[in-house]
């Protein structure tokens, strides 16, 4: 039991707990976090893999890290936007329903 | 033995975090663990030697996406949406549950007999870390070694820009164009010394990314959460068509980032294959560029609109 393997399998749960929030929820939002919440666990197993020789880490995976999370990160958003326009659309049509 | 008494604290708060995340009744309980969570991720980090991992989830795991998360909660609430919020049935929540132990399961095991790497790319590129044109090994690997990822990206933000622009509509209510912070002396005393400050503090992690940890990525963020700042205090307004000044900082990180990848072709024999004397400057350029993009990209993507122009007051 080493510290990289130790946080790799932290990072393997949250991946799990992430995956059961995606499917459990029926609320777009909460999918949206839970997938952001898998995400973490992906980016933790990267990292913590990284560290597996001890002495030198690995600059690879910390590269792959950064870019996952600004790719996560505008992905999030654009599900957001998306969410926003949705909510909207539905708001719009449930008024026009009140008034005719 | 301090050091994983810290580690097992670390963990069982990033277990139990994400745990509520998921579990949270209400959703705005979920979104501020989830915050919690990116904070303790931006924790790990450091105890894991991922300096630069750790400053880029400070700004935004912890930071841009609560911001986006409760900006979305906000509008939720504002339309009174009434989500199709339907649960799973206690029976396929229960069994959903024992499904994901089990894959934790197995991916755990898988982590323990994992395979010792073929390649050791490691060594790779710490060798050939002195003809990179910089110092710091993950800027190395991001801007020269694996240039064509951060290329790509690049045009994933561009993608997420365009998105934004296909989608976005002026939002109804006059008070999500306005100021979202009432306006006072204290608020335009804070962003007169926090704007300046963010924007100092970007300019210096771009240029400590070439020998330290920090890059663009990590600049462009924090020039983002200035740009969510002014946005909050009223100081920048959303606009539904981008004039050519926010065109061009959109793209100009695509532009020179691809201009340079064929234009070192003739010289390099490759795309994206620097000639090694100028390495170091051509990818101080790059970073520039790529920082204007980053920034303005993810501020846009927080106020919700393809263009901005500055407020009033």
């Amino acid at each position: 039991m080493n510290q990289p393997l130790f946080f790799a399998w932290v990072g393997a749960a949250l991946f799990g707990i992430g995956l059961y929030g995606l499917l459990v929820h029926g609320h777009l939002m909460r999918k949206i976090v839970a997938l952001n919440v898998m995400g973490n666990g992906v980016f933790l197993v990267f990292i913590a893999l990284a560290r597996r020789d001890p002495l030198v880490t690995d600059p690879i995976p910390h590269a792959m890290v950064l870019t996952g999370l600004v790719i996560s990160v505008s992905a999030t958003a654009f599900a957001l936007v998306l969410l926003k326009r949705l909510a909207r659309q539905a708001q719009a049509q449930e008024s026009s329903e009140h008034d005719s | 033995m301090i050091e994983w008494l810290f580690d097992g604290l670390l963990a069982i708060g990033l277990l139990w975090l994400g745990w509520r995340t998921v579990v949270s009744a209400e959703l705005f309980k979920a979104i501020v663990m989830f915050i919690v969570l990116g904070l303790f991720m931006a924790l790990c980090w450091a105890r894991l030697a991922a300096p630069d991992v750790a400053l880029a989830e400070a700004a935004i795991g912890a930071g841009l996406i609560g911001a986006l998360l409760l900006d979305a909660y906000r509008a939720l609430v504002a339309e009174r949406w009434q989500a199709d919020d339907r649960n799973a049935k206690p029976l396929v929540a229960a069994s959903l549950a024992i499904l994901s132990s089990v894959l934790i399961g197995g991916l755990a095991w898988a982590l323990l007999f994992s395979p010792e790497p073929v390649v050791d790319l490691n060594a790779q590129a710490r060798a050939r870390l002195a003809d990179s044109g910089v110092g710091n090994p993950v800027t190395a690997v991001l801007l020269n070694f694996r240039g064509y990822d951060t290329l790509l990206e690049v045009g994933v933000l561009f993608l997420a820009w365009l998105g934004l622009w296909t989608v976005g509509e002026q939002e109804s209510n006059s008070a999500a164009t306005g100021a979202w912070v009432e306006d006072s002396d204290l608020l335009t005393a804070l962003v007169r010394l926090l704007a300046p400050l963010g924007v100092l503090i970007g300019v210096y992690l771009l240029w400590a990314g070439a020998n330290e940890p920090g890059g663009a990525f990590q600049a462009g963020t924090v020039l983002a959460a200035v740009g969510v700042l002014l946005r909050l205090s009223g100081r920048l307004r959303p606009e539904l068509s981008p004039d050519l000044w926010v065109r061009f900082g959109v793209t100009v990180g695509l532009l020179v980032f691809s201009a340079i990848a064929v234009g070192v072709i003739p010289v390099g024999g490759n795309l994206l294959e620097y000639p090694g004397d100028w390495a170091g400057l051509l990818i101080v350029v790059i970073e520039t560029s790529l920082m204007v993009s980053i920034a303005l990209i993810l501020t846009l993507l927080f106020i919700g609109s393809a263009g901005l122009r500055r407020g009033g007051s």
